[in-house]
Parts: C-alpha cells; structure tokens; sequence
C-alpha cells in the first residue's frame, strides 16, 4: 500500500511542499507582547487554516500538470476561504476592543485581520514554489525554493515602525489651571482637582516631530495615534480605570507644524522604555500615506 | 464621537440655565466634590468652562 502510494510521481513533491507550507506557517505565527494570536486556540485555529493552505498551494501544479484543470478552481474557494478568516478576526477583534481601556481602534484591527488573510496566502505560495521546484528540479530544487520563499515570507511579516518616519522626544506635562498641555500643544480641559493632581504626578509626555511631508500625514490620523497609545497601554500599563474618563491617555496634534502631542498614563512612570515603546509602534498599513508621490503637486507641503 | 453634557455644576446661579440637571453649590471646594462623585457615578468626565462653573460631558 505504502509502496504504490510513493510509486506515484508527485507524492515526494506534494509531501515537501505541504512541510514547507506548514513550517511558513508556524514561523509566521509569532505571539508578542500583544498576546495575539491568543493560546492555545487562537494558535490551533491559524494551524489548522495553515495546513489547509499549504495543501491547497501544494497541490495546484501537480492537479495542472495532470491536466485536471477543474482542480484549480479550487484555488478561488481558498481565496473565499481565507477572507473569511479576516471577517472571523476582525469580528472578534471588534468584540473585544469594546471593554478595552484604551482601545485598539479600527485601522489597528483592520490591519491585524488583514496580516492574518495575507499570512495565508504567504503559505500557499511557500507551497506552491516548493513543489513546482521539487517537480521540475529534483528534491534540492525544492528545498532551496521553499527555503527561499521561507526567507520572502519572512523578510514580509514585520512592518515599519514609527521610528523610521518620526522623531520621539520626552515632552513635559504641564497643567495651566485647568488646560493640560504637553510642552506647548493643547491636550484637554481637566475640570476635577483631584484628577489634575493625578496627571501632574503620573502623567507622562512625549513630543513627535515627523520627518518629512508623508510622514506628517500619517501621523496625523487618529487611527495611528490610538495604535501608539494602545500599545503603551499594553506594555507599561496604564493608571486608570472604568469610570475614571478624567484619566485617559490622548494624543493631540499641533495643527502648524503637524507634530503631535502624546500625553499618558502609565502604570510604571519609566521614560525610557516609553520611549523605546512609541518607537517600536507599527506603522499602520491601511494609515500609511505618500503625499509627495503625487503628481498633482509638486511643491513642498 | 459627539460630546453630550449630562449636568452642570456651579457656585453662580445667575448665569446658569438651560435644559440640564444643575447642582448649585456654595463654595469651590463643594463644586468640586459634587463633580467628582457625578464623574464617578455618570462615566463622563469633568471640564471647567470657568472659574465658577463645571459641566459633566459623555465623549463617546
């Protein structure tokens, strides 16, 4: 039985692609320190979706080459299949920003269900290379093809960071009577005594210069700026609570000179690392905006 | 997101009307206390329009 099964010319192939896709997959599959995917079943879902696509790419080129074309059609299913699974984390991810004390914000959700979709499209092509080369150049071929689309996939899984379009600098927080100000941009009117006295003691301001005209557009959108404080929030904490409005993070912008004031409230008043946090906040793709690469206008903006 | 004032709360009565629960209290220290217990109990937050008045506003 086990004889006749490799007695047939695409079964070393499929099986090496089919590996390469899965291992795609688990590498691509990385929980930080935003705990996202969650563990353990948030991990066996995007598994079990991985192996799918990694049979599904594998299988593409030998179905073709056996001239049974209808088995392509398949493919449009597994596109169907995994925009799903963008609707299934998105939904799930709306859910629970809902009680967030400082929520995700929509753009961050909608670029995670998107790395989500786009991881397993990344898999089927890792499988789908890997077999074709094993097909057309012997086992070798096929390991160096998949071991290269392992090293594309994973030059792919991480974005920019903020740090490569802005400047970051510790501001101070400042309160005016009742005006909060970080350095000289305008946050928010503070009306309690008792909650003025809170951010004078735990605030914690930082000042974001962008580096050119694209970057000032991109960190102008409130999308962007709810990433940032979101992901302070996760990693240093943040000192508030429900029912506590007075004490919410905020990012405000000084609208001349397109820089933006952060101010926040940390549960660990540790500048440094809040600043090595902002740098490292994902530059959000569906955010991300090139002004200049217009050709409508071409003077500075 | 649309800002709603829930209530106002001031030591000047003469320049206070309008279609909100108002608290009249007579010092700072009071208006003060009034503020933060609605603050607490409504989950909207406190902004002083001036000196003497506060209002209790629902941003989301």
């Amino acid at each position: 039985m086990l004889k006749e099964l490799l007695a047939y010319e695409y079964v070393f192939p499929l099986v090496l692609g089919f590996l390469f896709g899965i291992m795609c997959r688990i590498h691509l599959l990385r929980t930080d320190y935003r705990q996202y995917p969650t563990y353990p079943h948030g991990k066996i879902i995007h598994i079990s979706l991985g192996v799918i696509a990694s049979a599904l790419g594998a299988i593409a080129i030998p179905a073709l080459l056996k001239e049974n074309y209808t088995a392509v059609t398949f493919l449009t299913v597994a596109a169907q299949q995994f925009r799903d699974v963008r609707n299934m984390e998105r939904t799930t991810l709306t859910e629970i920003d809902k009680q967030e004390l400082v929520p995700r914000g929509g753009p961050y959700i909608e670029g995670i269900a998107m790395v989500f979709e786009g991881r397993n499209y990344m898999v089927m092509f890792t499988s789908l290379v890997t077999t074709t080369a094993t097909i057309f150049f012997h086992w070798w071929g096929g390991v160096i093809a998949g071991v290269i689309a392992l090293m594309i996939s994973r030059k792919l899984r991480s974005g920019k960071t903020l740090s490569l379009i802005a400047e970051i600098e510790p501001g101070e927080v400042r309160m005016e009577g009742r005006d909060l100000y970080v350095n000289d941009i305008y946050i928010m009117n503070v009306g309690l005594a008792d909650a003025q006295e809170i951010i004078r003691e735990q605030g914690v301001g930082f000042i974001l210069t962008p580096r050119d005209a694209n970057a000032k557009v991109t960190i102008a959108h409130p999308g962007q700026r709810q990433a940032i404080l979101h992901d302070v929030a996760t990693q240093l904490g943040v000192y508030t609570d429900t029912g506590e409005p007075s004490l919410s993070p905020l990012v405000k912008r000084d609208i001349q000179s397109g820089r933006l004031g952060v101010f926040l409230l940390p549960q660990e008043k540790d500048v440094e690392r809040a600043t090595s946090v902002i740098r490292a906040v994902p530059i959000l793709e569906s955010v991300f905006r090139m002004p200049t690469k217009t050709r409508m206008v071409k003077k500075e903006l | 997101m649309t800002g709603l004032i829930l209530s106002v709360i001031t030591t000047n009565k003469d320049r206070i009307a309008g279609g909100v629960p108002i608290f009249i209290e007579s010092t700072t220290e009071k208006m003060q206390q009034t503020a933060f217990t609605l603050e607490k109990i409504l989950d909207a937050m406190v902004h002083e329009v001036s000196d003497d008045t506060l209002i209790i506003v629902r941003h989301k």
